[in-house]
């Protein structure tokens, strides 16, 4: 694994090394990013460079910053980060067959994943067949999430730490688009391996998604032999926006083995909606996406496991001024605005009839400058309430960040 | 540098001088009188090593199948019963059954004491055998133990009383126990024919906090230890799951937590309310001062301290009498609850208070109506404050 990543490197660096000596071998499909397309084009909607006639592009964005924290009066201190580094391959294998992979390092090396790495075949338009490692379409951020695209330092909370964004298995499945006058539509239809038991046993002491993701076996193996299924229709028209709604469900945890009963079968299941839209007299983008989840907690567990949680984030990002700046003749300064809530826990308590709590609500203003479409500085300004899951005086966290993201 | 760049430019300055100065913008630390976590002052930096092992070990480590959690259990965490120190709530109160009278638990073998009322996939929790008389304990704060425990035997054979003596209707004695094998006996335990004084647990069973934390993780989350190594499942000897070290760490975090600090001491009506808590005698069993004798932990060493309890065992009357108990102490016996820190409780009980050992109480005048027993005299001398008396001494204990 680690070989594999390290030869990508140098693959890449070496075409940096040779593009610098020799600008005219590159060729560079250097787009606009920031063009709104349909979310699940965005894995082919991103810059990437190709050397000569060779068969490859090859891209990739990285994103750091430095944060100062402080929770409860207490300071974090100066914190620099080095959040991912994702590097693209692509080739075109023929006319309608594609492969892209995208290897994410988290942290340094801290984590390195294959965040996606599959084949297309195209038939048709609407009518393709895609294999390999996929990025399941819950939500719109889990398959649109490279930083460059976004205008603030965080992840949404909502997509990260209640879907398990960035969220990939092993499966294949179909997916098709069409457009007519103003309107495009696309769907996505997956089968693919699925969570495990960690979601209802982990060390969040909460119900967790997210959890599944720390499973080393899951690119090899299903926990149980059950796939999860995930489907996505999305519209858009050029001059309303998109929405997209989304469902995802499967059977996450291990109800038998070698032909005995552990369990009974218990399900996840999540529903979403997103949407994105510019408006056309202001430029405003205004991006969004809002989903639930069912999960089948055994009832021999406490409240503390959710058994529903829902949550989702606005994003309201304003050009104020678009002037050349530097020398960067497409310059853009924005801001931007981000408000998010998750709740891990929504029911009631057994004991008391009352509401339990575990959620945290959030407010991020931001400043973010593009010098060109492929890059953005933030500053943020982020926080935090968060209460427990008996509603104690919420836990509160602020703090600025300031970082940059861009594609390579 | 045309105007614009300039615009720019200070436009981001501004930002980032606007994000520096605003010091406001971020939390302010909550006064120590506010909160009950932190440790005692005076810990050395190795002390706040070994508080801060304890405090994550205590807080942060959860409990699943894939790190010895149950087979059966109550929770996941310590932290997840007692949520920044504090007292618990109802969804995490446990049930203990099997007992009524001295002669020890009938239930052992179905189960008792703890009733196990989750359990993990596939797994069945217990359920409460037909014929058990049964309790429900809630969880309770854990701040000043260590000075609690740092008080001598002779403190509170000193404040027993066990026949009335003198002649007030309030007895009070300790709950003789038999010790785990692994207990290190303190310098200056008194014991009365091979039993000692339990001081910690609402019936007073629990001799030290080394015992109290091994029981909790065998009995609350069916953890196992060098220390307690009989599984709550099947009653069998089984492997330890944690490293003795670990539990040593959150003793000692136990041990270090700071006592609650009063809030608004100077204030007239909370002074006055004191003056009436020790007219209508709350104050002989919620005892005001107490002095730790000599520890090996220097920063709770010989302090005075003022918890508002004397770890002693008192009749409360028919009421509070669920026909359970524990060691030697009867039904209707329980241990004086310290009041430090009770005007705190709703900060870790969801804005709300359930007090008395069940949680049954939903105010603090709730809780001192339910007084009877040897409490009687008090309770009725309560009620017979006038209103203004009433909101006085609710003040000064709100204050603790
Ligand atoms: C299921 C909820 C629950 C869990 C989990 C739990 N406790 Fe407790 N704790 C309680 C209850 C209820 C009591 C009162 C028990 C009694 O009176 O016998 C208690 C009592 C205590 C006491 C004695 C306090 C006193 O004033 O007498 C200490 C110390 C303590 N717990 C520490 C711990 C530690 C350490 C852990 C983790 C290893 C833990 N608890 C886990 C519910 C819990
Ligand atoms: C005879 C001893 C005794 C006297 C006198 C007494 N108490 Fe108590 N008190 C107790 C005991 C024992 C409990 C715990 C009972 C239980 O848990 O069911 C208790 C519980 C409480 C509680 C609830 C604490 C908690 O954490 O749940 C409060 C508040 C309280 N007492 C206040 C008072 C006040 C005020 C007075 C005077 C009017 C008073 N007590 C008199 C023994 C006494």
């Amino acid at each position: 694994m680690m070989k594999i990543c390290l030869s990508i490197l140098f693959i890449f660096t070496s075409f940096i090394v040779q593009g610098q000596i020799d600008p005219e071998l590159l060729r560079n499909f250097s787009i606009d990013t920031t063009e709104r397309k349909l979310n699940m084009d965005a894995v082919y909607n991103r810059p990437f460079i190709q050397a000569g006639k060779l068969p490859v592009a090859l891209g990739g964005y990285v994103e750091a910053n430095y944060q100062y924290l402080n929770e409860n009066g207490i300071s974090k201190g100066h914190e620099f980060q080095m959040r991912r580094l994702t590097l693209f391959v692509s080739s075109t294998v023929s006319k309608r067959i594609k492969f892209l992979t995208e290897l994410e390092f988290e942290e340094g090396t801290k984590e390195i994943n294959i965040e996606f790495a599959s084949v297309d075949f195209e038939f048709e338009p609407l009518l393709n067949f895609r294999g390999g490692i996929v990025m399941n379409p819950i939500g719109a951020f889990n398959q649109n999430h490279d930083g460059p695209k976004w205008d603030f330092v965080d992840r949404p909370l909502a997509a990260t730490q209640m879907l398990p964004a960035t969220w990939s298995n092993v499966g294949f499945g179909i997916f098709g688009k069409k457009s007519k006058h103003n309107w495009t539509y696309g769907y996505e239809l997956y089968l693919t391996n699925g969570f495990n038991e960690s979601i209802v046993s982990n060390s969040m002491n909460k119900t967790f998604l997210p959890a599944s993701k720390s499973d080393p076996d899951r690119f090899g193996q299903s926990v149980n032999g059950m796939p999860l299924f995930t489907a996505k229709f999305a519209l858009r028209n050029t001059k309303l926006g998109e929405v997209g709604i989304s469902y995802m469900s499967g059977i996450y945890n291990q109800f038998e083995k070698d032909g005995l009963v552990l369990d009974k079968k218990r399900a996840v299941t999540a529903y979403a909606i997103d949407f994105n839209t510019t408006i056309a007299k202001t430029g405003t983008f205004i991006n969004g996406e809002w989903a639930w989840i069912k999960i089948d907690v055994p009832d021999t567990y406490t409240e503390q496991f959710g058994r529903n949680q829902t949550g989702g984030f606005i994003d309201i990002v304003q050009p104020i001024i678009r002037k050349p700046l530097f020398g960067f003749t497409n310059s853009v300064l924005n801001a931007a605005l981000r408000l998010e809530y998750v709740d891990w826990n929504k029911g009631k308590f057994v004991s008391t009839g009352e509401n339990i709590s575990d959620h945290i609500y959030s407010v991020v203003p931001s400043l973010s400058w593009r010098p060109s479409t492929q890059t953005v500085f933030r500053l943020n300004y982020r926080y935090n309430w968060q209460t427990d899951l008996l509603g104690n005086p919420p836990s509160r966290m602020a703090g600025f960040q300031f970082g940059f993201s861009t594609y390579l | 540098m045309g105007k614009r760049k300039i615009k720019v430019l200070s436009a981001i300055s501004l930002g980032i001088i606007l994000s520096i100065s605003c010091s406001k913008l971020l939390p302010q630390l909550p006064t120590d009188d506010s909160i009950l976590d932190g440790p005692v002052d005076g810990l050395s930096p190795e002390q706040n090593r070994i508080f801060l092992r304890g405090d994550f070990a205590f807080n942060d480590e959860v409990f699943t199948s894939s790190n010895g959690l149950g087979p059966t259990f109550v929770a996941t965490s310590c932290g997840s019963c007692h949520a920044g120190d504090g007292k618990g709530h109802p969804f995490t109160t446990l049930t203990r059954f099997g007992q009524s009278d001295t002669l020890g638990n009938q239930f052992l073998h179905l189960g008792g004491p703890q009733l196990q009322s989750r359990a993990l996939p596939g797994y069945k929790p217990e359920v409460l055998p037909a014929g058990a008389t049964f309790s429900r304990f809630t969880p309770p704060a854990n701040t000043g133990l260590g000075l609690l425990e740092a008080v001598p035997d002779a403190t509170l054979i000193a404040l027993s009383d066990v026949n009335d003596a003198d002649g007030d209707g309030i007895s009070g004695r300790p709950n003789w126990i038999t010790l785990p094998s692994y207990t290190i006996i303190k310098t200056g335990a008194i014991h009365n024919n091979g039993k000692y004084i339990g001081r910690f647990g609402k019936k007073a069973l629990v001799y030290d906090l080394l015992q109290q934390t091994a029981n909790a993780y065998n009995q609350d989350m069916g953890i196992n230890s060098s220390y307690e190594s009989i599984s709550t499942y099947n009653n069998l000897q089984v492997d330890p799951e944690i490293p003795n070290q670990t539990i040593l760490d959150v003793v000692f975090y136990l041990q270090t937590l700071k006592a609650p600090v009063q809030r608004d001491q100077q204030d007239r009506e909370v002074l006055a309310g004191k003056q009436l808590f020790i007219q209508i005698s709350c104050s002989k069993c919620h005892i005001p001062q107490l002095q730790t004798g000599p520890s090996p932990i220097a920063a709770i060493s010989n302090k005075t301290i003022f918890p508002y309890t004397d770890l002693l065992l008192h009749d409360m009357g028919p009421a509070l009498d669920d026909g359970y108990t524990e060691g030697t102490a009867l039904t209707p016996e329980w241990r004086t609850p310290a009041l430090w820190g009770l005007g705190l409780s709703k900060n870790s009980q969801g804005g709300q208070v359930f007090l008395m050992h069940d949680g049954r109480a939903r105010s603090i005048t709730e809780a001192i109506n339910l007084h009877g027993g040897e409490a009687n005299n008090s309770r009725k001398l309560f009620q017979q404050l006038t209103e203004s008396d009433k909101n006085k001494l609710i003040k000064f204990l709100e204050s603790l």
